[in-house]
């Protein structure tokens, strides 16, 4: 029987669940379906060494559900390598070459970065001839010679990771993978990231991403071998995966060299976790199950995060994203948040909701619990929506107020739906997270309003139904437009095969296609993404 | 004359992003170029044209190509410069100035890189007032002032002189040639002005006009007070319109990016609907089906709430944006002026008609 424990790490809470196959059949493959179960969910507190909060959540879950031992995969989701980036800590130095000369020489690499962080990651800084056209013409020959002698300097300096861009490597990455092998040959040892791999056009963007990937790869390498440990100790030899901000997983020997790919994995989980225990799927015409397109509305103590589904897998983020005041453009979920939770204080006199919030401190200072600040979860336990605390301390609230103040927050709830909409039409909006007592059952431009079991785990739910994915971002001349697709297709196919998809399980999630101003020959920028199972 | 201080160059980039009317291209990259040059003791000076002689000679400088190759070929002052002294060599004459092409969007900023490259001074203009899509969109050509030489840089110590054009059509489809093979992405010197040219025929104070608006926005924004309150009290702009993005359509013809928006409206707009059409920019926008404003009046989009200034290639489903009309310089209102850029000069059969009476 196909068993996954998934984990999340959160900043307050390390959550863990053991999803089980249901039904008749007992086969190890296919992708996770709705009769799966959810047979044990824990939450503990997450500590500051992370691994002894994991260590503490498996023992929870193997005494409430002890076949979890016999996990057939552990899926992690972890924010500590942005926590690291945010808090400026356990940042390696690194060596920055850029490939593009003599294109870009005026804005060199770390070129808009915070000062204090530029200052901690910015070891060597090279800039060499090469990179390509829009076109894959070569912009100049790449400079072989001067690699070879910047990887002297990179080794007199004692630095062990490194990043390298090229302009337009989405396209080619040959230079990249050129100045890949120099290094290799003549710094073996040394960790190595490559722009292509992780971005999309937009050179500064990459860049930063691939410097941020860089300065964590050493502290990623640690983290997951404690994660490993972590497992090991707790007697289960399930292989180990982590969650990535697109809703899906890597082998964590894979994903420890990559990890800006776990970024936004929380709030993608969350996501991914909502559609599935919403039970909603579509069948497709070759008999495959797609989970449904919909709205997700997490809410939390202090904020809300509404995002938007297809096919079971959050948006994307088309705009530039800061990590750490860094700007980077790469995979990340497409989320507004509110400063809306179940913390959130009402103000009388004018009537005002938010933004401040008691946050963890609710159940010390909500009236319900005694405290003497009105909270939103005052207003709603006022209103009988939910049943928290001592009810009788909220009786005297007028009732104009409650009516007013969850007016107020239905109005919050509605426009932030119709923002993350991409159509007019109504779209089912699933509530999760602890405060989701606040969504109305009933709201403007949703077709329903879904609540579902276990909504205070849907984040470790989202990391154990996770699956490989592939992804291509690329320029095509002189196709059309369903040419253009199809070659993207393929690309992106062979892309989640090399990550660890099995092929015949791919499906195309995500497509989009951009005209562009400027350029000759009708060219078209497309945007494809596949997911699969894991190859077995 | 005065020295432009770093801040100034920051407002620039604000307010030329708001005087792109949808086009113009991000001007970040070139703000991040200007703030290295500053860092290392850059000071540019900004002079009037009134501090022209009349035959002093004027580079006026853009960059030409797809805003996405900028993304990856990243703007450079040198390149910008080049294509300066290219003219210069090819003229055999030196220049007192530069100016920019035009004031909206990235190429407000690129005659600052050439210019604290050649230690020249920026003549505050433009010949746009704005951002328009087409060479023969300028007041130089509403003027009929000839169109060439033109010089074309490349990074890689490519050059190209267009020696001479038999139109404006003919110019853009050479040099438009040349920036392709090149990789899309090229500095361009165009046709050299004499200080009298510009005194007569370029959009004077341009330069001045984008720095205040950028100002205010900065302003509104660390009192808290609305940002596009701001914006149409310093350029006594109007607001034609708050909703809600509806729909987008765009295409491309002719290398150019095409489309349609429609907006629902909110607060005092409830029940109508704006819709806008452009070419790169904002050409022209109906209410409720009526012709509301139409190029050259600028059409702005901005974000409702942050002010911010939001593109034809960026617009989205569901953004909360408000439309105001700022007034256009007057020579694009003239008979000459509405032919080369007015709505029929995009297609549009409408007869013109100011938002400002």
């Amino acid at each position: 029987m196909r068993r996954r424990i998934g984990i999340d790490v959160g900043g307050t809470n390390t959550d863990a669940v053991l999803l089980e196959e249901g039904g008749w059949g007992s086969s190890d493959a296919g992708p996770p379906r709705s009769e799966d179960r959810v047979v044990a969910a824990v939450k503990t507190p997450t500590t500051a060494d992370v691994t002894t909060g994991i260590t503490r959540a498996l023992a929870d879950l193997v005494r409430q559900a002890p076949p979890a031992r016999h996990a057939t995969a552990v899926m992690i989701g972890t924010t500590h390598f942005t926590n690291a980036v945010v808090q400026r800590r356990d940042l390696d130095r690194v060596a920055a070459i850029r490939i593009g000369l003599p294109s870009g020489a005026s804005l060199p690499p770390f070129v808009d970065w915070p000062e204090d962080l530029a200052r901690l990651v910015r070891g060597e800084v090279v800039m060499l001839e090469g990179g390509h056209e829009f076109d894959g013409r070569p912009l100049v020959p790449f400079d072989a010679t001067g690699m070879r002698e910047a990887t002297r300097r990179i080794r007199a300096a004692g630095i062990t990771s490194v990043a390298i861009a090229s302009v337009f490597s989405p396209l080619n990455a040959s230079c990249e993978e050129e100045a890949a092998a120099i290094l290799r040959e003549e710094c073996p040892g040394v960790a190595v990231t490559l722009s292509h791999r992780l971005g999309r056009i937009g050179l500064l963007e990459r860049e930063n991403a691939t410097l941020l990937n860089a300065c964590l790869i050493a502290l990623a390498r640690k983290t997951t071998r404690a994660f490993t440990e972590a497992l090991r100790a707790s007697g289960i030899a399930a292989p180990l995966y982590l969650t990535q901000n697109d809703g899906t997983v890597m082998l964590a020997e894979v994903a420890e060299t990559y990890p800006v790919y776990s970024f936004a994995s929380g709030p993608t989980n969350s996501m991914r976790g909502a559609a599935f225990l919403s039970k909603r799927e579509t069948v497709d015409r070759h008999g495959r199950s797609r989970s449904v397109d919909a709205l997700v509305i997490d809410v939390g103590g202090t904020t809300t995060d509404i995002g938007s589904l297809r096919h079971g897998f959050p948006r994307e983020a088309n705009n530039v994203v800061e990590i750490g005041g860094v700007r980077t453009l790469f995979r990340m979920p497409d989320l507004l948040s509110l400063g809306l939770g179940g913390g959130t204080l009402a103000a009388r006199d004018p009537l005002t909701i938010g933004p401040t919030s008691v946050g963890y401190r609710l159940t010390e200072q909500a009236l319900v619990f005694g405290g003497d600040v009105l909270t939103v979860t005052d207003v709603a336990v006022a209103a009988g929506l939910v049943d928290l605390g001592d009810r009788a301390r909220v009786a005297a609230l007028p009732a104009s107020l409650v009516e007013h103040a969850l007016a107020r927050i239905r109005k919050m709830i509605e426009e932030g739906v119709d923002r993350m909409k991409t159509d007019a039409s109504d779209a089912p909006l699933i509530a999760v997270g602890g405060g989701s007592f606040l969504v109305p059952p009933r709201l403007a431009g949703v077709s329903e309003v879904i609540n579902v079991p276990h909504q205070a785990v849907a984040n470790a739910v989202g990391a154990a139904i996770a699956q490989v994915s592939g992804e291509v971002d690329q320029i095509f001349q002189d196709l059309g437009r369903d040419e253009a697709i199809a070659r993207a297709r393929r690309l992106a196919e062979d892309k989640a095969v090399e990550a660890g998809a099995d092929r015949a399980t791919l499906n195309v999630v995500e497509v989009e296609d951009l005209p562009l101003a400027y350029l000759p020959g009708n060219s078209l920028r497309t945007r494809v993404r596949v997911v699969g199972e894991i190859a077995r | 004359m005065r020295p432009v201080a770093a801040d100034e160059i920051e407002s620039l980039a604000i307010g030329a992003w708001i005087l792109g009317t949808g086009g113009g291209g991000s001007p970040y990259l070139a703000l991040l170029n200007m703030r290295q040059l500053y860092r290392k003791g850059t000071v540019c000076q900004l002079m009037d044209a009134s501090e022209l002689d009349d035959d002093d000679l004027v580079a006026v400088v853009s960059n030409m190509g797809a805003p996405l190759v900028g993304q990856e070929r990243l703007t450079d002052p040198k390149t910008m410069a080049l294509a300066v002294t290219m003219m210069e060599e090819y003229l055999g004459r030196k220049f007192r100035a530069v100016m920019s092409l035009e004031i909206g969007g990235g190429n407000s900023i690129q005659p600052f890189m050439a210019a604290a490259m050649l230690d020249l001074p920026v003549v505050d203009a433009d010949c746009m007032g704005r951002a328009f899509p087409e060479a023969q969109m300028t007041s130089f050509a509403i003027h009929d002032l000839r169109m060439y030489p033109l010089t074309l840089a490349d990074v890689r110590d490519n050059a190209v002189v267009v020696a001479r054009a038999a139109s404006w059509k003919w110019m853009e489809r050479i040099s438009r040639k040349a920036c392709v093979e090149v990789g899309s992405i090229a500095s361009t010197c165009k046709a050299p002005r004499t200080g009298k040219e510009v005194k007569d025929c370029a959009i004077l104070g341009s330069t001045t006009k984008a720095i205040g608006i950028g100002r205010a926005v900065q302003a509104a924004r660390r009192a808290h007070r609305d940002p596009i309150d701001a914006v149409l009290a310093q350029e006594r702009g109007v607001k034609l319109f708050t909703g809600k993005v509806h729909d987008i359509a765009r295409r491309t013809t002719e290398g150019f990016l095409r489309g349609t928006a429609t907006i629902e409206g909110l607060d005092t707009f409830r029940g109508h609907r704006f819709s806008l059409a452009f070419q790169n920019e904002w050409a022209v926008g109906w209410l409720d089906g009526e012709p509301r404003v139409m190029t050259p009046d600028l059409i702005c989009v901005l974000d409702t709430v942050a002010g911010e200034a939001i593109g034809t290639e960026t617009l989205r489903y569901g953004q909360r944006v408000t439309v105001i009309a700022l007034p256009a310089p007057p020579v694009l209102l003239t008979p000459k002026g509405l032919e080369h850029v007015g709505p029929r000069a995009f297609g549009y059969d409408l007869d013109f008609r100011s938002v400002f009476g």
